[in-house]
């Protein structure tokens, strides 16, 4: 499978301002290329829960997307501190995230619920030592 | 009911302007903005009582074209800006929440259907 990478973009711990930029921008990029409208909106909703993801939890990370004729990939990695209890973190309306983060309207732990929900495949891998890296495929 | 009458019904303040003849046949009624990415199925309308410019990047990856701000909350110009470059719709409404959302379901706005959570 050729795949090619369309986006590569750091993510800074606490950038609320910026959340939703990396998601914005892959969803320019796939309508230049001609994706369908329905998985776009699979795709955008992914990368824009596994943005937020890192900017609430994580002390900054990066988001990348890869594309190929059958698939977009996007893979969110951070530095830590990884997730603590991951079949919780999976568990709709189950939530790590701090008041603050509640009053901005996030925080109601559907994210990771959602992204797996969004997308045909799903790969978490999580420690404390490296972080997380997670890969969500949409296929196309 | 497209949404000039949903402008009039609801004495809206417009602060950012598209399409006022849109059809809009749904609408939701959230301040959590992780469900309306969790629930939101198809295009409708956000009625929310929060402000920030994160309502409109919801707005602009589950392609919901309009969002009113309830109980006269003004949002800030961050938020403003953004809608005018995404191109969402954006108005005030000085009535809370609930009453908004029903005198939209009285006059014949459904709510969207949601997915099964469980």
């Amino acid at each position: 499978m050729n795949e090619q990478e369309i986006l590569a973009k750091k993510i800074e711990k606490g950038d609320f301002q910026a959340g939703g930029e990396a998601s914005s921008k892959l969803k320019d990029l796939l309508r230049k290329l001609g994706v369908e409208s329905a998985l776009i909106r699979k795709i955008t909703i992914v990368t824009y829960e596994l943005e937020m993801n890192i900017i609430i939890h994580s002390l900054g990370g990066e988001i990348r997307a890869l594309v190929s004729d059958k698939a977009v990939r996007v893979i969110a990695n951070d530095n830590g501190p990884g997730i603590d209890n991951l079949k919780k973190a999976f568990q709709p309306g189950y939530s790590t995230a701090s008041d603050e983060v509640r009053e901005m309207g996030f925080g109601a732990g559907m994210g990771l619920n959602n992204v797996e929900h969004y997308s045909d495949k799903l790969k978490v891998e999580s420690n404390a030592d490296k972080g997380t890296i997670i890969q969500a495929i949409v296929e196309l | 009911m497209i949404l000039a009458d949903i402008i009039k019904l609801l004495n809206l303040e417009v602060l950012v302007e598209t399409d006022n003849k849109m059809e809009i046949t749904t609408a939701c009624g959230a301040d959590l903005m992780s469900d309306v990415l969790a629930f939101s199925q198809e295009k409708s309308l956000l009625l929310t009582g929060l402000t920030n410019p994160q309502v409109v990047r919801t707005a602009e990856f589950t392609d919901i074209n309009v969002i009113i701000f309830v109980r006269g909350k003004r949002p800030p110009k961050e938020t403003i800006e953004l809608a005018k470059d995404k191109k969402v719709a954006l108005y005030l409404a000085s009535k809370p929440l609930f009453e908004c959302c029903g005198l939209l379901y009285a006059n014949g706005l459904k709510s969207e259907d949601i997915r099964d959570i469980n």
